[in-house]
């Protein structure tokens, strides 16, 4: 394993690197992903307090927003791309992210099955005596 | 370095079909110990989303005590939201000085770091012990157990963050911008921003969503 640091033309890329560029651009990259994230995190506290929209479309409207600041986040200061030197580091994430959604997924809908399908506690305690 | 490639190559194409196959060898010791940090953080990001999973199913489960929309106070959890975010800006400003070799701009950004974290630190601390002077402890229902070890996971985390950022700012000191140090660097930066996407998850989750229903 060698150690150079920066041999990277026919080689995959290190998560969190990114490909040749200047200060300037990658300065200017992380000022980009901070003020999309900001202005994705006001508008979910804005859409979290307001009734000018929809009731029932607010956590909708929320999760889209947590999962677009998420991608935000990967691709401005993870700099995970899609280039073919980024195979290794998207097919990791891809796993990662659905061990996640059956776990979460998964959880959600069993557990919220069961829960309708238990009559309430007040009627089991006295099944128990 | 040359001669391994010269093997390398007679191996790709041992039958001479014209079809040779380069081969550049192993990869950098830097994109090694990077991706070995990246598969570790997505299965710490999979241990979260059992906590996750948790405080879902349980977050109506209140046992009498108090609801999501009467303990959360969303202008705290908008600073904690501001400061995380600005810190994994500036952690990032700090791993470019890295790269460039700046100690000036490299301590000024892991400085800015770790206050914006320890500010973080100190309103989520002053949250939960508030709560837990209320009587909302983590004992008091299951809605609050999910609660209190899912945030206070993600907030041990930024503790542990600290611990480690102190340390690369001792280590660059003392080593300067080494190869190793570097690389120790880059999985700091890789766990701070992951942390932040976390925590994007906790406050959406658990704050907004909690407080609105």
């Amino acid at each position: 394993m060698s150690d150079q640091t920066h041999a990277r033309s026919e080689h995959d890329i290190a998560p969190g690197d990114e490909e040749q560029h200047s200060v300037g651009e990658r300065v200017l990259g992380y000022v980009v992903g901070l003020a999309l994230a900001l202005l994705l995190t006001a508008t979910s506290f804005f859409i979290a307090g307001t009734d000018l929209v929809w009731q029932p479309s607010i956590p909708v409207a929320l999760i889209v927003l947590a999962i677009a600041q998420m991608g935000v986040h990967l691709v401005f200061f993870l700099h995970i791309t899609t280039g073919p030197d980024n195979t290794n580091n998207v097919l990791a994430l891809a796993f990662g992210l659905l061990v996640v959604f059956l776990v979460v997924g998964g959880t959600v809908w069993i557990m919220g099955h069961l829960n309708q399908n238990m009559p309430p506690m007040d009627q089991i305690m006295p099944m128990r005596r | 370095m040359s001669m391994t490639a010269t093997a390398g190559r007679a191996h790709a194409d041992p039958h001479h079909i014209g079809l040779v196959v380069e081969h550049p060898g192993p990869a950098p010791k830097r994109t090694v110990t990077a991706y070995g940090f990246w598969v570790f953080l997505l299965s710490d990001i999979v241990m979260f989303s059992c906590f996750f999973a948790a405080y879902a199913v349980l977050a109506d489960q209140t046992a009498g005590g108090p609801k999501g929309s009467e303990i959360f106070e969303q202008r705290n959890v908008a600073i904690e939201t501001v400061c995380l975010l600005l810190s994994s800006f500036t952690c990032g400003m700090a791993s470019i000085a890295a790269d460039v070799r700046n100690r000036f701009w490299f301590y000024l950004g892991m400085a800015v770091t770790c206050m914006l974290g320890l500010i973080f630190l100190a309103i989520e601390f002053r949250e939960f012990a508030d709560l837990v002077a209320r009587g909302y402890g983590p004992s008091r229902s299951a809605f609050l157990t999910s609660f209190f070890s899912l945030v206070g996971c993600h907030g041990l985390h930024v503790s542990a963050g600290i611990l480690w950022l102190l340390t690369m700012m001792a280590q660059v000191f003392a080593k300067g911008f080494r190869a190793d140090v570097l690389r120790r660097m880059m999985c700091f930066a890789l766990f701070w921003h992951a942390l932040d996407i976390v925590w994007v998850g906790v406050f959406s989750v658990v704050y907004l969503l909690g407080s609105g229903v």
